[in-house]
């Protein structure tokens, strides 16, 4: 191993040192500095994405890299820059939130970097030992964000359910990767296809293995049963922080679930697939029913993407080349959605507290119809309505099951889309139909970083919606990576 | 004598293993959190033996510094500061979820024992020497897992020390007093 | 008898038995040995009455602990507090099973072929030091809590603090030793010192003095005794015992500062090698066997111990963090960097 073979992971390198700078930076600069590092941290996300481009692009076809521990393929670069956006987009959002607020912006900055350099690993590892280390980097980064506003009672219960779930959602992961180990004698994901493919018949304990792991990823991409952490962590993280969490985390625990299970257990989906069909099922049944009820725009968000890993799900079942792509492409596009959707829920105020309750919105049409057209399309989005993106997303994903023969389960995702909507157009209802009843209706906080932000995301999302062709293109050049082509 | 000799590995194992899960037993069981953890701590050298037992003395080693010497250390001087006399009863078992978790807990348990029982484990089990090798070079275990760790195995082990940086800011954000929050400035955003 | 037994069984057995006994009584003699010297430092006579000039004290000291009544607090937690001193000496005496004292001898021709005087030599015996020496902070927190007093507990409390902060620079001094022997195994590391022609202490002098600070504080002495310190704890962790139990603690403080005193020995003083080994003029020094260059070198260590208890004052506890984590961790850091890259540069 040369000091030229660290040249593809100079992306991450670079954001650790920078998140390290940052760390030392925020103790000097204090609470004034917040937006110089927050500016600082976006700054080198930036500049992370270049190198992303330049160096972490594969040459030809997939290359192992670094001991076989990381792959460069188009599937990492696709995935490392949406979560390379999602930290931009997120770390802006934070800005005046953070600022309001009297806590510091050093450790803030540097621990959402410091998860996007696990994020970043996860996306393109190819050995489970760097996928779980990688996957440890990001959960524990997040467990803190969640937690930061350390005097706000929600903020600590919303951190110690996350921190303890998540740790035992990763005790069980890691006795699936041991027994798998155990079994098969390897921990390097194409060293594990061979060695399943070569089986006449699946090895009990390596069956086990597998069903751990699967246990484990669900957990972490938040599938019913194992979402209980979901709503609490993302009514109780700083709202920010609950932007981040939703998609970041959630497309890399994604991208790690594809490597792992159409990567490595691909050989063994028939044993598998049954258990992700009945969890993708029962996902989309059971959070889109509990998002009727929720009036807590936060813990209906929590729900709704509790749905979306659903639907994202059927790819996996589908478990073809398609499956695999239009998991990409409903992650890309879910996170524009859904980091916009939070941009309003961080600018609503209500009586100096965050506007939080579905009645904040009423009225909001009148006062600031733009704001409440943004607010639309998300709610579009995120219920699948053309032309915004949130359609084709769906609409691929669909596609995929439906082609793999899993018409029952597409049935079952049309029809809590249906239902989804109900949840959805509450917000739409509010907005459009209602006046705000009372004498203080809720505002929105001016803030042009913030709306800037959802303006990209508005604009991200109506984009693809219409013309997702160079994105669906993109998303297809990722197949090559996993031998499904 | 001469079955002694013949098996020693063997009944040396039955020995550390018994001892090893009696401590854990033990920490369970025990109701002063002090005896829980010396039980934790007779665990750790059990495990330790069973590590030169498969020719891990690299690992017997760090088992006994980090775990025995390092974090049971931490543990008792936490036990000792809030100084928990005995756990009351309640909070032992959680009264009201306890036939659920017995239930939960044995299902997982028997399904784990039946997929070990019935499934094989291949990996280097048969062969110490395993644990001393690396791509055919004989080393020793020190020098294999070094070998391993900082060649093979480099990019996990920067992100674990990564990780633990996290942990560490982490402890330090939560547990940090600060000034400008002590006065409550600003307490009403969110 | 057949040859596996004598090799596997009589020949341990034998050296474990001769070296406790000279272990303990040389213990015993340096608890003689630090009172006179203190003595002299502070112009007093120190112990004279029994036995010519007081040499027969530790003997006699000996006896009276054996035959003390041997009291248990009511309150206190029975099992654990006879289980602290066990906890202690064992790790103290265990960890004298893989110090080299002197390289394989025929013991002045008595025996036809050379064997090693010490009990074994291991691949991890450097490691296997640290790991069991660190064991016998069970003994001195366990103490403090189970006999349930306070000033007991607070010497506990302290000595856990202390023993768990130190023992980090103390690994990473002893890593760039391991870095420049590249072994863990002691005999090795002298062994390079041997070939390399030069004692450890020239290249690793900031290991050295980081090693000793914390070796000092390790083992609870002087000037980082705040785990027993007298004039604010009573006698600290130890307060509540006496007779043998407390003779147990007291043995095994004496047994680890030999231990810190070989371990310095052996990793920066070329353990029983004479100095200069590769000066051939110098070769009427070997007149001495290297039992006693490495006993010298010992009692030179232990010689500074008590210099430093006769000299300085004890530290507080925050000044005693304060050097750990900001001074000592830092400096031990830096050293390894140093001494890893003069490795690499020079080894290639």
């Amino acid at each position: 191993m040369s000091l030229s073979d660290f040249i593809p992971f100079v992306p991450e390198i670079f954001l650790a040192a920078a998140g390290l700078g940052i760390l030392l930076a925020g103790i000097t600069l204090g609470k004034k500095g917040v937006r110089t590092l927050i500016g600082s941290g976006v700054a080198a996300l930036i500049v992370t994405a270049v190198l992303v481009w330049v160096f972490g692009r594969p040459q030809g076809g997939p290359q192992v890299i670094l001991g076989g521990m990381l792959v460069l393929d188009n599937l990492a670069v696709f995935f490392k820059l949406i979560m390379i956006a999602a930290s931009i987009i997120a770390l802006i959002m934070s800005a005046g939130f953070l600022e309001r607020s009297p806590y510091g912006g050093g450790e803030y900055t540097s621990l959402v970097l410091f998860a996007t350099v696990g994020m970043m690993v996860m996306a393109s590892g190819a050995n489970l030992a760097s996928l779980y280390v990688g996957l440890e980097l990001m959960a524990l980064s997040v467990y803190i964000l969640v937690g930061y506003f350390k005097l706000e009672v929600k903020s600590n219960e919303a951190a110690v359910k996350y921190f303890v779930l998540g740790a035992l959602s990763s005790g069980i992961l890691v006795y699936g990767i041991s027994l798998v180990y155990g079994t098969l004698g390897t921990l390097d994901l194409r060293g594990i296809h061979q060695a399943l493919a070569g089986m006449a018949k699946l090895n009990w304990a390596a069956g086990l293995g597998i069903v751990l792991v699967g246990f484990g990823m669900l957990f972490k991409v938040a599938i019913v049963p194992f979402h209980v952490w979901t709503p609490d962590a993302y009514e109780g993280a700083p709202t920010p922080v609950t932007a981040f969490i939703s998609v970041g985390p959630k497309a890399a625990a994604f991208a790690m679930f594809l490597r792992i299970f159409l990567g490595a257990f691909e050989p063994n989906i028939a044993a598998w697939r049954t258990v992700m069909w009945v969890a993708a099922a029962a996902t989309m049944i059971f959070a889109n029913t509990a998002a009727l009820t929720q009036n807590n725009v936060k813990r209906m968000l929590a729900y709704s993407s509790i749905a979306h890993a659903g639907y994202a799900l059927m790819g996996i079942v589908a478990g073809t080349a398609m499956g695999l792509w239009s998991v990409m492409l409903y992650m890309l596009i879910y996170t524009f959605m859904n980091l916009g959707a939070f941009g309003f829920v961080i600018l609503l105020e209500s009586r100096g507290y965050a506007g939080e309750t579905i009645q904040d919105y009423a009225g909001l049409a009148k006062r600031h119809p733009a704001a409440a057209a943004g607010m639309l399309v998300f709610m579009l989005g995120l219920a699948g309505i053309p032309p915004t993106a949130g359609f084709m997303g769906k609409l691929y994903v669909f596609a995929a099951a439906v082609q793999a023969g899993y018409v029952g389960l597409t049935v079952i995702a049309v029809v809590m889309s249906a239902v989804s909507l109900f949840y959805y157009f509450r917000i739409v209802v509010q907005m459009y139909l209602h006046d705000g009843e009372e004498d203080e209706p809720a505002e929105l906080i001016r803030d042009r970083w913030v709306e800037a932000m959802i303006f990209v995301c508005v604009a991200a999302t109506l984009f693809i919606g219409v013309y997702p062709g160079p994105m669906v293109g993109w998303a297809r050049a990722g197949i090559s990576a996993l031998g499904l082509g | 004598m001469a079955f002694l000799v013949a098996h020693f590995t063997q009944i040396v194992f039955y020995v550390l293993a018994l001892l090893a899960v009696l401590g854990g037993i033990g920490v369970v069981t025990f109701k002063n959190p002090v005896h829980s953890a010396l039980s934790l701590l007779g665990t750790f050298l059990m495990v330790a033996g069973l590590f030169v037992l498969r020719h891990a003395e690299f690992l017997a080693a760090v088992q006994v510094l980090v775990y025995a010497g390092g974090i049971m250390v931490l543990f008792l001087f936490v036990i000792m500061l809030v100084n928990v006399k005995k756990l009351q009863p309640e909070a032992v078992f959680l009264s009201a979820q306890a036939p659920m978790a017995v239930l939960a807990g044995v299902l997982v348990g028997a399904l784990v024992a039946f997929g070990l029982l019935a499934g094989k484990l291949a990996a280097a089990g048969g062969v110490p020497a395993a644990l001393q090798t690396v791509d055919g070079k004989v080393l020793g275990n020190t020098e294999a897992v070094g070998w391993l760790l900082y060649r093979q195995y480099l990019v996990p082990f920067e992100v674990v020390s990564v990780v633990l940086l996290v942990a560490m800011v982490g402890a330090i954000v939560f547990g940090l007093k600060s000034a400008s929050l002590d006065r409550g400035e600003g307490r009403a955003e969110r | 008898m057949d040859q596996p037994l004598i090799q596997f069984i009589v020949i341990p057995l034998v050296k474990i038995v001769v070296i406790l006994a000279v272990l303990l009584l040389i213990v015993a003699y340096l608890t003689f040995a630090e009172r006179k010297i203190l003595a002299y430092m502070q112009v007093r006579l120190g112990p004279n009455r029994v036995g010519p000039k007081g040499w027969l004290q530790p003997i006699a000291d000996a006896f009276k602990l054996l035959v003390k009544e041997d009291l248990v607090p009511a309150k206190a937690e029975k099992f654990v507090f006879m289980l602290a001193p066990g906890l202690i000496i064992i790790p103290a005496l265990l960890v004298w099973s893989v110090i080299p004292f002197a390289p394989d001898t025929t013991l002045f021709g008595l025996l036809k072929q050379p064997i090693p005087p010490y009990l074994t030599d291991i691949n991890i015996g450097l490691l296997f030091l640290l790991g069991v020496s660190g064991v016998g902070v069970y003994g001195v927190i366990l103490g403090g809590w189970s006999s349930n007093n306070k000033f007991s507990l607070m010497g506990g409390l302290r000595s856990a603090a202390q023993m768990v902060s130190y023992e980090v620079p103390m690994g990473f001094a002893v890593v760039s030793v391991i870095l420049m022997a590249g072994s863990l195994s002691l005999v090795r590391i002298v062994q390079a010192q041997q070939e390399a022609h030069l004692w450890f202490f020239v290249p690793g002098i900031l290991a050295l003095a980081i090693y000793f600070c914390c070796g000092v504080a390790e083992t609870n002495r002087n000037p980082f005794d705040l785990p027993e310190a007298e004039s604010e704890l009573v006698a600290g962790f130890h307060t509540e015992y006496s007779g043998m139990k407390f003779a147990l603690f007291f043995l095994a403080e004496y047994a680890n500062m030999l231990v810190i005193g070989s371990v310095v020995a052996l990793l920066f003083f070329g353990g029983w090698l004479r100095p200069f080994p590769s000066w051939g003029w110098l070769g009427f020094l070997d007149i001495i066997p290297p039992f006693f260059w490495f006993a010298g070198k010992v009692a030179v260590v232990i010689f500074i111990y008590m210099w430093f208890r006769g000299t300085f004052p004890r530290y507080r506890f925050d000044q005693l963090m304060h050097i750990g984590w900001k001074w000592l961790l830092p400096l031990s850091l830096a050293n390894v960097v140093i001494v890893a890259l003069g490795v690499l540069l020079l080894k290639g």
